[in-house]
């Protein structure tokens, strides 16, 4: 068998998870860039029409999705980078604590974002 | 048993004239990954002003004058900003191209052409980026 170029383990959910999330990524994250830059402009931007899109159910589920993939994909992403760099032993167990700990952190704060806009009073 | 690939430290530079086209795609998204995942924790940080902002009055958030506009205005009149956000969009465009490529790559296609469907993801990256410019820096000044 070929040599293998990854440090993900083979056949691994993570491995698999990282690249469905990618897939979901590259067309969620240019419509995001897309909406937010070329439909609606950088300038423009205000409290209202930002709780206008997020009042929508289906805008808001995305988003929420988009919060979750991006999260995953990039903490995750991060990882994988350590452990190429060797990242090994008690050390890896501490940071892959850490980053679970700032995961949870970052969709916390997303969502209680997303709420505050949807005008859902958990925020 | 899986076996991870040495590719030795990317950060040695000195070592950049024996690279070839797939390092650098592998360099390159993992730069391009540094940067959006900072980026990802700093806009939700931004964007966590609309949490105060929710609870202002009415007549405040109509007039623009509530903390969440504010910032985001404030933020979008530095020209620094606006070139930031040029090269955020870079660094993105990149690495959803060269992301693809991976996906592609992955799935067993187009392997022959990896190294020019690397350049082909540089150029494209390059034209996007020149040609969002205008729309981008649009009302900075």
């Amino acid at each position: 068998m070929a040599e293998r170029y990854s440090s993900f383990q083979q056949g691994g959910t993570m491995w698999l998870l990282q690249r469905l999330t990618a897939a979901f990524l590259v067309v969620v994250l240019s419509f995001h860039f897309f909406l937010l830059h070329f439909v609606h402009h950088a300038d423009e931007v205000s409290f209202l029409m930002s709780a206008g899109r997020m009042e929508t159910w289906s805008y808001y589920s995305l988003m929420i999705l988009f919060l979750l993939t991006a999260t995953f994909h990039g903490v995750n992403g991060v990882y994988n980078a350590l452990i190429n760099q060797g990242l090994s032993g008690t050390k890896r167990t501490v940071i892959k604590w850490t980053l679970i700990l700032a995961s949870v952190i970052l969709i916390v704060q997303g969502i209680r974002t997303a709420n505050a806009w949807a005008g859902i009073p958990l925020y | 048993m899986s076996q991870s690939y040495n590719r030795g430290l990317i950060e040695d530079f000195s070592r950049w004239r024996e690279f070839s086209a797939g390092m650098w795609a592998w360099i390159f998204h993992k730069f391009t990954g540094w940067v959006l995942v900072g980026y990802l924790f700093t806009h939700i940080a931004v964007l966590s002003t609309a949490i105060p902002a929710a609870g202002q009055e009415a007549a405040v958030l109509q007039a623009g004058d509530d903390v969440y506009t504010q910032t985001i205005v404030t933020l979008e009149e530095l020209l620094l900003v606006r070139i930031l956000e040029v090269g955020l969009l870079a660094v993105a465009v990149f690495h959803i191209l060269n992301g693809t490529r991976l996906l592609l790559v992955d799935l067993g296609i187009g392997l022959e052409s990896q190294d020019k469907s690397f350049y082909a993801s540089l150029i494209l990256t390059g034209a996007i980026t020149v040609a969002s410019v205008p729309t981008f820096i649009a009302g900075a000044f």
